[in-house]
């Protein structure tokens, strides 16, 4: 009995383990690999540096990148909190006004399919370099929360509206009881794609503006630091933009499991 | 939809119903007539399940006698309180399904019907307490309703229809998902609370057997359009309970109403 129980718990563990130290694994053989390369072939660090060397350079050059990296992720926040009000209120407006989302649904269409590094130029030319930037955030991050939050109103249980019918309620009362908390798994999950997009929207914007100059966020250095040869700097700016897309998720998507795990099959551990 | 009685000769007349639908129709968008036309005088008091095949338009009555839909032609009497009442205050509603908020708390849920009428949150939850504890819940009322069994969902849909202290129950084939085991009990259940209570119930349901244990007339219906084939009174002795359901008498009603509803099943199909 005993022999049984520990056959079947231990690859459970053993499994949540394994999907830990894999992946580390993997990272460091291929950190490893990356490192012997580079020295045993004596690769010039202008061509290719070597792990060792990006870290160095991420220490040495901290004071600027810290701030280069302070500047896209002010610039990602806001444009994913325009996103986020922009998505929720305009998906809330079409709710109650078909006409309303007869006539303006297309062109959110429109915005969300046409590259935005083909926008981003264009939006120079007419806007602030900083506002632009956060324009071209806002372009990529809303249309997902849009639709998702849309969706999300649209699935409120037929019966239950049926309910609040029946008890007399008002559009507020049904918009904040009824419709809004069903639709919050769909607009977490909108939230959660936008916070990824609004940084590409942000690093986007700040390649595109790259040329025109005044820029100090990440994507800039790297636009920068590629003209100058700098490739250590451009491989350590390109390690914070990742890092910070990483927890970009990571924030959204505990956010999203605080909100839920009391009642949504999604944030629900898997023994219930 | 909801007609208050006017001219005093027809309230003399209408004093004892709780419902009365006369030469009601109702015909969908797209064509189909779903129901009628369907007379049905429903007096203060009384429990009658309205029984059917699938699709006689059972359900449709009832979300007419709500107000939930608009009758096609005819007309659809409810008697309310009278004096100052919130919308839907006298009609109590229980869906086939739990109908529940999966986001928020057990007693939320049974208080969601004071809330929409803006009654205090204290005696809200006062009340919707009270009201769990009618049903038999009062230890569950912070518990999230997926923590809950189908048959104590069903517990809290009841408590939620009650909390408003309606004097009309309507309830749509509130126990069809349930195991028989379970269905039994809440059967029991609900037929203490409406001896205690004193609601006007209506209850549809396409079960024979449920319909006689439960109820002082059976009212079975036609197949679509919902007319009414047969209307059967079932008179034993009252209180019933378990030993009604193994008595003679109560085969019997249920052979009858069996006999009524045949037409339905035996006849060309429109399923």
């Amino acid at each position: 009995m005993t022999a049984q129980s520990s056959v079947t718990t231990k690859p459970s563990g053993a499994q949540s383990a394994m999907r830990l130290v894999l992946p580390v694994i993997v990272f460091a053989a291929g950190l490893a690999a990356w490192e012997l390369v580079v020295r045993i072939k004596e690769i010039p660090p202008y061509v290719l540096p070597a792990p060792s060397v990006i870290f160095l350079t991420l220490i040495k050059d901290w004071a600027v990148l810290s701030q280069s990296l302070a500047t896209t992720l002010l610039t990602t926040l806001e444009g994913f909190v325009a996103a986020g009000i922009g998505g929720i209120a305009l998906a809330l407006l079409f709710n109650q006004s078909k006409w309303v989302e007869y006539s303006l649904f297309p062109y959110a269409v429109v915005l969300q399919v046409t590259p935005v590094i083909a926008i981003a130029p264009l939006l120079l030319i007419y806007l602030e370099q900083q506002t632009a930037v956060v324009v071209c955030a806002f372009i990529v991050a809303f249309f997902p929360v849009l639709s998702n939050t849309t969706l999300g109103l649209n699935s409120v249980d037929r019966n239950l509206a049926g309910l609040f019918q029946l008890y007399g309620a008002s559009r507020p009362q049904t918009l904040r009881f009824l419709k809004l908390p069903a639709a919050l798994p769909y607009i977490l999950g909108g939230l959660r794609i936008a916070g990824g997009l609004s940084l590409i929207g942000a690093v986007v914007a700040e390649i595109a503006a790259g040329t025109a100059g005044a820029g100090s966020g990440l994507a800039y250095r790297i636009a920068e630091s590629g003209y100058r040869l700098n490739i250590p700097r451009m491989f350590a700016a390109l390690l914070l933009l990742s890092l910070a897309g990483i927890v970009i998720y990571g924030v959204l998507a505990l956010i999203s499991h605080l909100v839920l795990r009391r009642w949504h099959e999604s944030a629900l551990g898997k023994e219930n | 939809m909801v007609e208050r009685k006017t001219s005093p000769t027809v309230e003399a007349s209408l004093t004892a119903l709780a419902v009365s639908l006369r030469a009601v129709t109702k015909t969908y968008d797209n064509g189909v007539m779903a129901l009628g036309p369907l007379d049905l005088a429903v007096r203060k008091g009384e429990f009658i399940s309205l029984l059917g095949p699938s699709g006689c338009g059972k359900s449709t009555a009832l979300r007419l006698i709500a107000g939930l839909s608009a009758a096609s032609s005819g007309t659809v009497r409810v008697a309310r309180h009278e004096g100052p009442v919130q919308p839907g205050h006298g009609i109590g509603f229980v869906f086939q399904e739990p109908t529940l908020m999966p986001w928020t708390s057990v007693r939320e849920n049974v208080r969601l019907p004071l809330r929409l009428g803006g009654i205090p949150k204290a005696e809200g939850r006062a009340r919707a307490d009270a009201a769990l504890a009618s049903v038999g819940l009062a230890d569950f009322a912070d518990a999230f309703p997926r923590e809950l069994s189908g048959g104590m969902k069903m517990r809290v849909s009841l408590a939620r229809s009650l909390v408003t202290d309606p004097d009309i129950l309507l309830m749509d084939e509130p126990f069809a998902a349930l195991d028989e085991i379970t269905r039994f009990r809440l059967n029991n259940d609900l037929l203490a609370l409406w001896r205690s209570l004193g609601k006007t119930v209506i209850f549809v349901t396409h079960s024979v057997f449920e319909s006689v244990y439960l109820s002082q007339r059976v009212v079975v219906m036609t197949a679509r359009p919902g007319r009414i084939e047969a209307d059967i009174r079932i008179e034993t002795v009252e209180p019933r309970g378990e030993e009604f359901r193994t008595s003679a008498a109560y085969s019997d009603y249920c052979r009858k109403v069996s006999a009524a509803l045949a037409p339905s099943y035996s006849g060309q199909s429109t399923l």
